[in-house]
């Protein structure tokens, strides 16, 4: 199959008092169709800003965005809500994503409203269908936003993004916010629409364990560059970048006897505001040197694995 | 609340949780009675008394308060009680008018300076923050005292003292609904920007507003009767609680009654949309857990 998104070299700086905050910094990737794209990362490391970003959500610096084949990165009005119909994100909080004075009913039949297309009896139809197929209850449909559970909104969440039959979904953490039981459910939801609806994911998340389960392939970011990019069970096995480790070492295991070594980090987050060129994990890195502190290029090191270091060959003995 | 409780009552409105969980308060109760009450004797008062309010009748003149005359008589020999019911519907229609022309105004301004930012906001906020720097007493005083005192000139100075409290308050509103993810969730799937601002931002910002409506109700009824107590509110004769006090305060020895029953009926009155205003506060109130 071929390539659904393509994005090349894109950026998102934000204007502070302070300076431009590099928020997405040069990030290039491709996402197949019908496939899940992991992109992982600490908490302010530009995943969600580099989501909106593609959606539109937010206008990008510099960089392109290739959809289906077409370049969309700037668009006019017109052609930006033809877009829209393709592209949809389901939000982290399904607390702040749902309107509280709509009910679940107004809130899945707005988007087919704005569309046009559908009306009187076959407007009521189709909003039964998305309810059906995301797996809320008809009795809930008068229902308002603080009536559900976390899962439940999550769900109204989904229905939403899904009426306009888009191909391609970002997934902002859509599980974070919820318990470990309604996760495993939401997760299931999602990949078996992937597979009914044909649907193409771009998933963000900070919870390895949920990116292992659901990914095709992964990105790993650190403060708005991305690090390492290759597939989902090869990320696992043959991790190569030093931070990438330090990320995996952190997952928690509840085998008590398992012998792990987490990977300590020292120092503190460089700021992402003006930062210097080269490898901006190279303040915290164990393995950093003069080298680490030139611009640092994404080389395929092995087959469909990308890594942004200059050690990196060094490091895991390879040739 | 348990969660079954509120459902079994009525699933899908709202209005009608926030109308039980009112009607629960006890001191919701007694605002509501207050106010219904002295509601129903302004627009009852002529079937409940036999007098005119301002007919003067000079042989009953001070009389005290008894069966005949339930509050006594003024120097005028008018049926104070009866006053004091003809007068509530001053005193209410002062309080509600002024509010909610500051309300709408208010809304306009606050939306404004709160979608747009910038310059709009700079200059719509610096003007509002002019007048808030004075006490709001005083500034309807200088109102009252520019335009002249009567019913309408009292209604426009209370209003225009009121205003900028309620823009305030909607641009804060604005400001914390506009960064909530259902706004970008609109946006996501197409929604024009009228369309946001109208079904998902003013909904979401207006319930605050109710709550301070309330609230200033009572604040502009006491402030009308403050004004006309110096003379610029309401008018002699119109039996206007604050003038009531007035005329009253120069019997105080002689005849107490002239000052302590306009004075319990503005209490009251001022109590009983307090009461009211706080109890739907804390209904609607949305950090807490129904």
């Amino acid at each position: 199959m071929g390539a659904l998104l393509e994005v090349q070299h894109l950026k998102k700086y934000f204007n502070s008092p302070k300076g431009k905050v590099h928020a997405v910094d040069d990030v290039s990737f491709v996402i197949e169709q019908g496939k899940t794209m992991g992109v992982v990362g600490e908490s302010g490391c530009g995943k969600s800003t580099l989501g909106r970003t593609i959606i539109h959500l937010q206008d990008s610096t510099d960089g392109k965005i290739i959809f289906d084949g077409k370049d969309v990165t700037n668009l006019d009005k017109k052609a930006l809500n033809t877009l829209r119909d393709d592209m949809q994100i389901i939000f982290q909080d399904p607390y702040s994503s749902l309107n509280p004075r709509m009910t679940i009913r107004q809130t899945i039949q707005e988007p087919l409203k704005l569309s046009g297309k559908f009306e009187g009896d076959k407007l009521e139809e189709e909003t039964e269908r998305l309810m059906k197929l995301v797996g809320i209850e008809e009795r809930l449909a008068l229902s308002y936003p603080r009536e559900l559970d976390g899962g439940r909104r999550q769900r109204v969440g989904i229905a939403r993004a899904l009426a306009l039959h888009p191909k391609f979904i970002v997934c902002d953490e859509p599980v974070s916010a919820l318990d470990v039981s309604i996760q495993a459910q939401v997760l299931n939801l999602l990949m078996d629409l992937q597979e009914s609806e044909g649907l193409t994911y771009m998933f963000i998340t900070h919870d390895m364990s949920v990116v292992k389960h659901i990914s095709d392939n992964i990105c790993v970011m650190y403060l708005g560059q991305l690090v390492e990019t290759c597939e989902s069970d090869e990320l696992f096995e043959n991790t190569l970048h030093p931070y990438s480790k330090t990320l995996l070492s952190a997952i928690p295991t509840i085998d008590i006897h398992a012998k792990k070594k987490r990977i300590p980090l020292k120092g503190e987050i460089v700021s992402p505001i003006d930062p210097k060129p080269g490898c901006r994990f190279a303040a915290r890195c164990p393995y950093a040197i003069e080298g680490c502190h030139a611009p640092q290029q994404l080389e395929e090191v092995l087959p469909g694995h990308f890594v942004s270091c200059c050690r990196v060959r060094e490091i895991n003995h390879l040739e | 609340m348990s969660r079954n409780g509120s459902a079994k009552v009525k699933k899908n409105s709202a209005g009608a949780a926030v109308f039980l969980r009112v009607v629960k308060n006890p001191m919701a109760i007694v605002g509501i009675v207050l106010v219904l009450l002295l509601c129903l004797g302004a627009i009852l008062a002529p079937l409940l008394s036999n007098y005119s309010p301002s007919k003067v009748d000079m042989p009953s003149a001070f009389m005290s308060p008894s069966l005949k005359h339930l509050a006594g008589t003024d120097d005028l020999g008018r049926d104070i009680f009866t006053r004091l019911l003809y007068g509530s519907k001053y005193s209410i229609m002062l309080g509600v008018a002024s509010v909610l022309a500051a309300l709408i105004i208010g809304v306009i301004l606050g939306s404004v300076s709160g979608y747009f930012g910038g310059q709009v906001d700079n200059i719509i906020m610096r003007i509002l923050d002019v007048i808030q720097s004075m006490p709001s007493m005083l500034f309807a005083i200088i109102i009252s005292a520019v335009l002249g005192a009567g019913f309408i000139q009292t209604i426009i100075a209370l209003g225009v003292a009121t205003v900028p409290g309620m823009a305030r308050m909607m641009r804060a509103n604005i400001l914390s609904v506009r960064e909530m993810e259902y706004i970008e969730a609109a946006r996501s799937i197409k929604c024009s920007n009228v369309r946001i601002i109208m079904k998902h931002v003013i909904p979401n910002a207006m319930s605050p507003m109710i709550v301070t409506t309330a609230s200033h109700i009572s604040a502009n009824i006491l402030m009308a009767t403050g004004l006309s107590y110096i003379g610029l509110g309401v008018q002699p004769p119109t039996p206007e609680w604050g003038a009531m006090l007035t005329a009253g305060r120069n019997y105080i020895t002689t005849a107490p009654y002239m000052v302590l029953f306009p004075g319990l009926f503005i209490c009251l009155f001022t109590l009983g949309f307090n009461l009211f205003g706080d109890a739907l506060r804390d209904a609607l109130d949305p950090t807490l857990k129904h």
